[in-house]
């Protein structure tokens, strides 16, 4: 199992570079993370996105897809796209210390 | 006292549930299926109408003639659900009060979701072939298709039958040949997942077909708007792709009253459940089968099928007190047509995903496996599902369970 080190700190990851122990992410890892992926400064609206999609791994055990975050963060897919460019669930994802969405069958 | 069960949708998973209980239960409990309209739709039969080996018309049966007598048919809107009643309400009037209630009620098309979707599907700038309607315009669109690009793209998952719109590349690619004009068209297949299929052996396979035939694989594109009269796709991270005959599977969500009843559903309007159980998570008498289910399975026939046994044998465990000990394993198989009169058989559940070997045992149909036989059995699949699936039957060799005889599971340890 590969490890990483953000804030200081060694984390296991998957081989794509995912959480695979959410409990080891900090908030402060965020934004070492968010530099590595080439998304620039993590704005509130960033931190609004991370936010919920701790949340909701809590709450559901998986990370939400693009179009769930559409429905329910309180940002438009649109504008998701524009923080999170190169695809918004995985990104933000990754920033927010989760497993890879699982995604639909 | 009299207990009612109410089956919500009169599809392929109400209908055989509703088949299965009247065959378990006695007069002092009565069934009844509630849906809009009396035209049931064999769906996996859409998929051959755009390509003329299929008539739109023969796929239409009456919903109320596929159910038992004994069951009562109630053609009816949905209005909502109200659990805290027990009852549902129907756009009728009449509220319908129940002991059990099982949802039934399937996926619907959302095109009005993506931009300029729906506009482009009324105005025939974009195609589809999940609605009898759909499928029946596009053959007559693609007969007048001369040459130019085919784009057919899946807007976002969940959708149902997740095989389709890659059976559909691979038959347009047929048809193209037939007619002796495949140089003159380019097949593109654009998908949001990272690659044609979810599950990796299955995956590799499948790419390996597409690469076979030239069809071009866009992955990761998520649709954010279709431009009919500009013929161009375009993804929210700015990609276009441009089309002469787009051929669009729009969003899916559940039924739409399933977002006016308090408490039923997920933000897209499939309602979550126990994935072995099939017992909603809103409330213990409610049950869901098939599409309408919120839980980690492809939405297919064959699944409402081997769920029906479970839900039925639930919901009697259910209304007689007992604990409920019926469990689905996620057991889902499908046949994906290759086109040439050929196809693969796939078959998996929530552990185990597809792999080659055989089915439903060391003799029997080839995994994974382009074969002739195989396309029979999607052929024969249609008289099975009238007088099989939908009397709810269980059909000899076929368990409810996904067989693992027959599976190189092998195969696996090496998957990663
Ligand atoms: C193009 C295509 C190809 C497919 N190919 C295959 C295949 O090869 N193999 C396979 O196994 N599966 C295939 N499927 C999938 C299969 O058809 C579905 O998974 C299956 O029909 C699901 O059954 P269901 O009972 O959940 O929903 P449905 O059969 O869709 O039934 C839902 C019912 O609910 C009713 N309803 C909904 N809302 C309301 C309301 N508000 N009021 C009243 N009634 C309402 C609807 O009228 C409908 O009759 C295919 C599907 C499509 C579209």
């Amino acid at each position: 199992m590969p490890t990483k080190s953000y804030d200081g700190v060694d984390v296991s990851v998957d081989e794509q570079g995912f959480f695979t122990d959410p409990s080891q992410w900090r908030e402060p890892m965020a934004s070492e993370i968010a530099a590595e992926e080439g998304v620039g400064e993590l704005t509130d609206r960033h931190w609004q996105v991370i936010k919920f999609m701790r949340h909701e791994y809590e709450e559901k055990g998986s990370g939400p897809s693009v179009r769930a975050l559409g429905k329910t963060s309180g940002v438009s897919i649109k504008e998701l796209y524009q923080l999170f460019p190169k695809g918004p669930a995985k990104l933000a994802a990754k920033i927010a210390g989760i497993p890879k969405p699982r995604g639909c069958i | 006292m009299k207990k009612r069960i109410v089956v919500l949708g009169g599809g392929t998973g109400g209908t055989l549930v509703a088949n299965r209980l009247r065959r378990a239960l006695d007069a002092s409990v009565d069934i009844v299926v509630v849906d809009r309209d009396d035209r049931h739709v064999y769906q996996p039969g859409l998929l051959f109408v755009p390509f003329g080996a299929a008539a739109a018309a023969d796929l239409v049966r009456s919903r109320s003639r596929q159910l038992r007598a004994g069951i009562e048919f109630r053609r009816a809107g949905i209005e909502r659900v109200e659990l805290d009643e027990d009852r549902v309400v129907l756009d009728d009037g009449d509220p319908l009060g129940y002991d059990a209630l099982i949802v039934a009620s399937g996926a619907s098309l959302r095109p009005d979701e993506t931009e300029g979707l729906s506009e482009a599907l009324a105005g025939r700038g974009a195609h589809s072939f999940y609605t009898l309607e759909g499928s029946a315009a596009l053959s007559a669109a693609l007969a007048g298709f001369d040459g130019g690009r085919l784009v057919v793209n899946v807007v976002d998952m969940p959708i149902k039958c997740p095989v389709a719109p890659i059976e559909f590349s691979f038959l347009a690619d047929w048809y193209f040949r037939q007619r002796g004009i495949r140089k003159q068209v380019t097949i593109v297949f654009a998908t949001p997942l990272d690659g044609a299929f979810t599950k990796q052996v299955c995956n590799r396979e499948l790419s390996g077909l597409l690469e076979g035939k030239g069809i071009e694989v866009v992955t990761e594109f998520n649709t954010g708007e279709v431009d009919g009269p500009g013929r161009r796709l375009v993804s929210y991270d700015g990609r276009e792709i441009p089309f002469d005959l787009a051929v669009v599977v729009p969003l899916h969500g559940g039924a739409s009253y399933v977002d006016r009843s308090e408490g039923l559903g997920s933000e897209f309007g499939f309602v979550p459940a126990d994935e072995a159980t099939l017992q909603s998570r809103a409330r213990p008498n409610v049950f869901v089968v098939g599409d309408a289910a919120d839980i980690p399975v492809s939405k297919a026939g064959s699944v409402a099928h081997f769920e029906g046994d479970i839900v039925a044998r639930n919901v009697c465990s259910f209304l007689a007190g007992q604990p409920l000990a019926a469990r689905f394993d996620g057991h889902t198989n499908c046949f994906i047509e290759s086109g040439h009169g050929k196809a693969l058989l796939i078959d998996y559940n929530y552990e185990i995903e597809p792999v080659p070997g055989r089915y439903p045992s060391r003799v029997g149909l080839p995994l994974l496996r382009e074969s002739r036989l195989n396309h029979m059995g999607k052929l024969a699949f249609q008289q099975l599902y009238w007088h099989g699936l939908l009397p709810g039957l269980d059909i000899p060799g076929i368990g409810t369970d996904m067989p693992h005889a027959g599976k190189h599971l092998e195969v696996l340890s090496g998957a990663g």
